[in-house]
């Protein structure tokens, strides 16, 4: 009896700490459905906001260049860290461990170190603060982390399958696309997840490298706190957010699923 | 022969020079450029004057923005002990579960993080503010006769930062924990040990890296989180990320900001060098 307590106890706990980290986000959702303007009391339910959201020009510039800057980022970054992880693995070069320990800076620096140090060097190359710059800023604090987790899969590749590729008259872009490639594809996968998933999560860097015009979606929702946000953002919030599972969803059940067909 | 080596040197060009570009532009030179600001003079317009000087770091041990750090750090300190707290007897529970179930569970805790960690705080307000969904809940219930000040103060802060970070803690711990050997768990049990010493002289030492590794990842951003200083704690409560943000975008004194961004840059790699020091792995930082 005592054992079935302290199970019981443990997955209470268990289910406890994942019902917290996901409440303040319920509470978003179920607020969008709220017929009421202020995020206080459930008064009834409507769809309102969601017919709202489309007319919400500013919110929707907003959500599209989030959108896009996470898009294009994630893309960027995944090539640059992918052959970056690559090249620092194969190959020396002068300055090779020093790069190599440049790359965990932005890692482990306070993102407030990082956007100022981005702003100041942008406001220096008087680059025009906008898109571009928040662009660059997503990229910036994205490659490394692309590299380490594509480094851990290339790790893992024992150096003759490469070998035997070459010896067998492979060229080495041959071998670069046909072996490297595929064998580290779950490092790769991982990691451009891991971007897209900063820079949809990202406010600090975002907040200095956008300039005053610029709308992204944390910069909107921090320029409106303190008067009171329209729960037009909790229903784009929504959105998003079922977006982003079944996307995430889909992605995870074709890897197992490759996975498994594989192992068959 | 030389064609081989050409194209040879084209490869090797095109997997190296991306990175050396790359860590050059976007690390070394915003990074050198703001510690050479620290040591310029401000205009007071938001530029700055080549005088090489030292008074912004003169500045920066000014009782008022010490004490700013003092409290940032306990903050963090704060913070991160929590997180500890919250996160070990997750990690253990979590033992008791297949596999399967385990990486279902890591999943989840990764899920609030594609929600913008902005929207997030906006929708702690809901909950923590003295009209919000807690209050309303305590109050209706009876279990409390006056609405509790959730939030503008350190309490709201603390919150945020916690509820924030707190999966940057769970996973290296929860990876850290699953790897500890079961039979040194028995062995333990079967010396005598009992639930309180398991937890300190087997899973800590154990599992040690695990959790500064977590520490790390939970305490250098809990002090330069100026958004959720400035949402959830009002107008008054500081952090060193508010300061800096205050010299650079509300003062226009960038040499002074940039003076506090080297000293908080200089914290940053005692503790990774402390990290290195007990045999931390950089690669696992982050979730790499």
């Amino acid at each position: 009896m005592a054992k079935k307590n302290r199970k019981i106890f443990r997955n209470f706990y268990i289910y406890f700490v994942l019902l917290m980290l996901f409440l303040p986000i319920f509470i978003l959702v179920a607020f969008s459905f709220n017929e009421s303007k202020m995020n206080v009391i459930f008064t009834g339910f409507t769809f309102d906001w969601y017919l709202n959201l489309l007319t919400n020009a500013n919110l929707l510039e907003a959500f599209r260049n989030t959108i896009l800057i996470a898009l294009i980022s994630t893309t960027v970054s995944t090539v640059i860290g992918t052959i970056s992880a690559i090249g620092l693995k194969k190959y020396d070069f002068p300055g090779k461990s020093f790069v190599s320990k440049l790359i965990y800076i932005p890692i482990v620096i306070p993102e407030i170190v990082l956007g100022i140090s981005l702003l100041s060097v942008f406001t220096f190359a008087r680059l025009e603060l906008g898109f571009w710059t928040v662009l660059l800023a997503h990229i910036a604090f994205s490659v490394p982390f692309v590299i380490t987790s594509v480094r851990s899969t290339l790790y893992s590749i024992h150096p003759s399958i490469e070998e035997a590729s070459e010896d067998l008259g492979a060229s080495k872009w041959q071998t670069f696309w046909n072996v490297t490639l595929p064998l580290i594809k779950p490092g790769i996968v991982s990691g451009a997840l891991l971007a897209f998933t900063l820079s949809l999560d990202d406010v600090v860097v975002s907040y200095f490298s956008a300039g005053p015009g610029t709308n992204t979606l944390p910069l909107y929702i921090y320029s409106n706190i303190k008067t009171g946000i329209s729960p037009d953002v909790n229903a784009l919030t929504s959105i998003m957010l079922i977006i982003t599972i079944v996307v995430l969803t889909v992605t995870a059940h074709i890897q197992t699923k490759r996975i498994a067909e594989r192992s068959a | 022969m030389k064609k081989k080596s050409e194209k040879y040197s084209l490869f090797k060009a095109v997997f190296t020079l991306p990175v050396i570009i790359y860590s050059i532009l976007l690390i070394l030179v915003p990074l050198a450029f703001v510690f050479f600001l620290s040591f310029m003079k401000s205009d007071n317009y938001g530029g700055y004057l080549l005088e090489f000087n030292l008074e912004n770091y003169g500045e920066v041990l000014d009782s008022t923005y010490l004490l700013i750090f003092l409290k940032s750090i306990l903050i963090g300190l704060a913070t991160t002990f929590i997180c500890l707290l919250i996160s070990y007897p997750f990690a253990i529970f979590l033992r008791g579960k297949t596999e399967r179930q385990r990486n279902l569970i890591m999943k989840l805790v990764m899920v609030p993080f594609l929600t913008n960690s902005l929207i997030r705080t906006y929708g702690l307000i809901t909950l923590l503010r003295k009209n919000g969904v807690i209050n309303s809940g305590l109050l209706a219930t009876g279990l409390i006769s006056e609405p509790l000040n959730l939030m503008y103060n350190n309490i709201g802060i603390l919150i945020g930062m916690v509820y924030t970070l707190l999966p940057f803690m769970i996973l290296p711990v929860c990876s850290a924990v699953s790897k500890v050997d079961q039979n040194l768990l028995d062995a333990a049990e079967d010396l005598g040990a009992g639930k309180i010493s398991k937890i300190f002289r087997v899973y800590l030492p154990l599992t040690i890296q695990g959790a500064f590794n977590g520490s790390l990842m939970v305490f250098i951003p809990a002090i330069g989180f100026f958004f959720i200083a400035d949402i959830l704690g009002g107008g008054k409560a500081m952090i060193i990320g508010n300061l800096i943000k205050n010299q650079f975008l509300t003062a226009r004194n960038w040499p002074l900001g940039a003076a506090f961004s080297i000293v908080l840059l200089g914290l940053t790699f005692v503790l990774v060098k402390l990290y290195r020091k007990i045999g931390g792995d950089l690669d696992e930082l982050g979730g790499g």
